[in-house]
């Protein structure tokens, strides 16, 4: 029964031992990213560089959804044209992001950080302010 | 007589703290007061329709039709943006859950060491590099959250905001990240909406009195003479505000910073959001991406309330965010608590703290006090410095 690493599992009979918040980097200014600096809790669990990986990878997806270019530049002039009605049929290009990012945290979850006793929860579902890292306890190890 | 529970779905806006009102099963998000927001739809929706029914007759018929056409397409967008600005979130922060919270204030013990029992803690504050700039970031008490570069709370409506640039009572909501470019808009096209209203009824008033004199024509057209008093007077006010705004988008500065002088250029601090380039300011305020709204509004969750009772909705939930800190605040004061209050601590607990910073520009609602007024007679303070 503890060989069972499926999130529903995990969620319904593991304890949770700790959750570490994964703040927000502000030194580009307001554009979404986060600190990749590797909290001390997770020290046990998992490797420096797994984590760094996925946090840059997150980093650079909001980047994408924040980028200020020819695309969203015309995104915007259309929806203005169209008293931006045309939001109510068509999904903006940040929901796109947001949609690949939760598909991407769910990957990460399931192949790297539920075996490990650790689960990530998306940003967004924090109002984009933390990473949230729910550390399960360790029950391999026995009592 | 057992207690049973039920366990019902409700949506999560019937949970979310916070003053605002909420319609259309979460959709429609705005402030609690409405009054004036429902005068300037009166206003808006009243003075075009005695230009529709007294002025575009006369004018389609004498001058072109394309005039109450246009002046239909302005009046739609004028509309659109309206409610747009109202409706929508204007880029609230959710509020720390408890873990989130409890985490925060073990991170801000650690930092502060030991405090000597009598004297104060240290304010809490933040400090963050952005592009060569020291900035601070305040620790919002009732949030208990550091707030975000730029993000300010707004006392009306008890939430943190994005971006927050002031709250409307015009529109009946904060003004913010994602509803900047909406507002702006607004001001934009209502200036033009205005303008055109008042020179078409001149030009319908000169037309007519050439042919039938002038008192004649005001008897004929009754609603032109209170149409020009209505967009004289709002004239005025509307295109100084939408000037206003464009000087702020120019600069990438916000309502709220400019009303602050947080980067009028004292101790060489500069505006680090600013990319320095006008037309990039200007594209990346109206142009830039859509921002998501990260309060999800109508995501369900469950309720627990026992059978027995009929329990509002705002009772007892599984997801217990804090309502407000009126019995939660610590008894710190912040840095803006002068000495000499200290000793009153007890009470000032009981208040949030530093009220003056956090309030926007107006929230009392004459119409004179509007938030326009205020913020130009600050542009004449500052340059009165």
């Amino acid at each position: 029964m503890a060989e069972t690493h499926s999130l529903q599992d995990m969620r319904q009979q593991a304890a949770i031992a700790a959750k570490v918040f994964i703040q927000r980097d502000y030194t580009n200014g307001t554009v979404c990213q986060f600190q990749t600096k590797f909290p001390s809790e997770l020290e046990t669990r998992i490797d420096k560089q797994q984590f760094e990986e996925t946090v840059r990878t997150l980093n650079n997806l909001y980047a994408e959804a924040e980028k200020l270019g020819s695309q969203s530049y015309l995104e915007g002039c259309l929806a203005c044209l169209t008293a931006y009605t045309i939001f109510l049929c068509m999904e903006t290009h940040y929901e796109k992001v947001l949609k690949k990012i939760a598909k991407y945290i769910q990957e990460q979850n399931d192949k790297i950080y539920a075996p490990r006793g650790l689960l990530l929860t998306d940003p967004i579902e924090r109002g984009l302010r933390v990473i949230e890292i729910t550390i399960f306890e360790d029950r391999s190890l026995g009592r | 007589m057992s207690a049973v529970m039920i366990t019902r779905k409700v949506r999560k806006w019937e949970k979310l703290p916070g003053k605002n009102t909420f319609c259309c099963d979460g959709r429609v998000m705005m402030a609690r007061q409405k009054g004036v927001f429902y005068l300037t739809l009166f206003l808006i929706i009243g003075t075009c329709s005695l230009f529709f029914a007294f002025e575009c007759p006369y004018l389609a018929v004498n001058l072109s039709p394309a005039i109450p056409v246009f002046a239909a397409l302005l009046f739609l967008f004028v509309m659109a943006m309206l409610l747009r600005t109202s409706f929508s979130d204007p880029g609230v922060l959710p509020r720390a859950l408890p873990e989130e919270a409890t985490f925060i204030e073990m991170e801000i013990e650690a930092a502060n060491g030991n405090v000597p029992a009598g004297q104060r803690p240290p304010p809490r504050i933040r400090n963050v590099q952005i592009n060569n700039q020291i900035v601070k970031l305040k620790y919002c008490y009732t949030c208990k959250i550091f707030r975000p570069p730029r993000a300010s709370h707004c006392s009306i409506c008890d939430n943190c905001v994005d971006r927050f640039d002031h709250h409307c009572p015009w529109v009946g909501n904060c003004v913010g990240k994602r509803n900047y470019r909406y507002f702006y808009l607004f001001t934009l096209s209502l200036s033009l909406l205005t303008i055109y209203i008042f020179t078409f009824d001149i030009v319908h008033v000169v037309m007519r009195s050439v042919d039938s004199g002038f008192l004649n024509t005001l008897k004929e057209t009754p609603g032109t003479v209170l149409e020009v008093l209505v967009c004289f007077f709002t004239l005025w006010s509307v295109v100084g505000l939408t000037g206003f705004h464009t000087y702020l988008i120019s600069l990438n500065q916000t309502t709220n910073e400019d009303i602050k002088g947080s980067w009028s250029g004292k101790n060489r601090v500069q505006n680090p959001y600013s990319h320095k380039n006008i037309i990039k300011n200007c594209c990346e305020v109206l142009c830039g991406p859509a921002y998501p709204s990260v309060l999800d509004r109508r995501g369900l969750m469950q309720e627990d309330s026992p059978a027995s009772e009929t329990s509002p909705p705002s009772s007892s939930s599984m997801n217990s965010v804090p309502q407000t800190t009126k019995t939660t605040a610590p008894l710190i004061p912040n840095e803006h608590t002068p000495d000499d209050v200290k000793p009153s601590i007890a009470d000032s607990a009981e208040k949030t703290p530093s009220p003056k910073e956090e309030e926007s520009p107006a929230p009392k609602l004459p119409p004179l006090a509007s938030p326009e007024t205020d913020a130009e007679t600050s542009i004449i303070k500052d340059k009165a410095h």
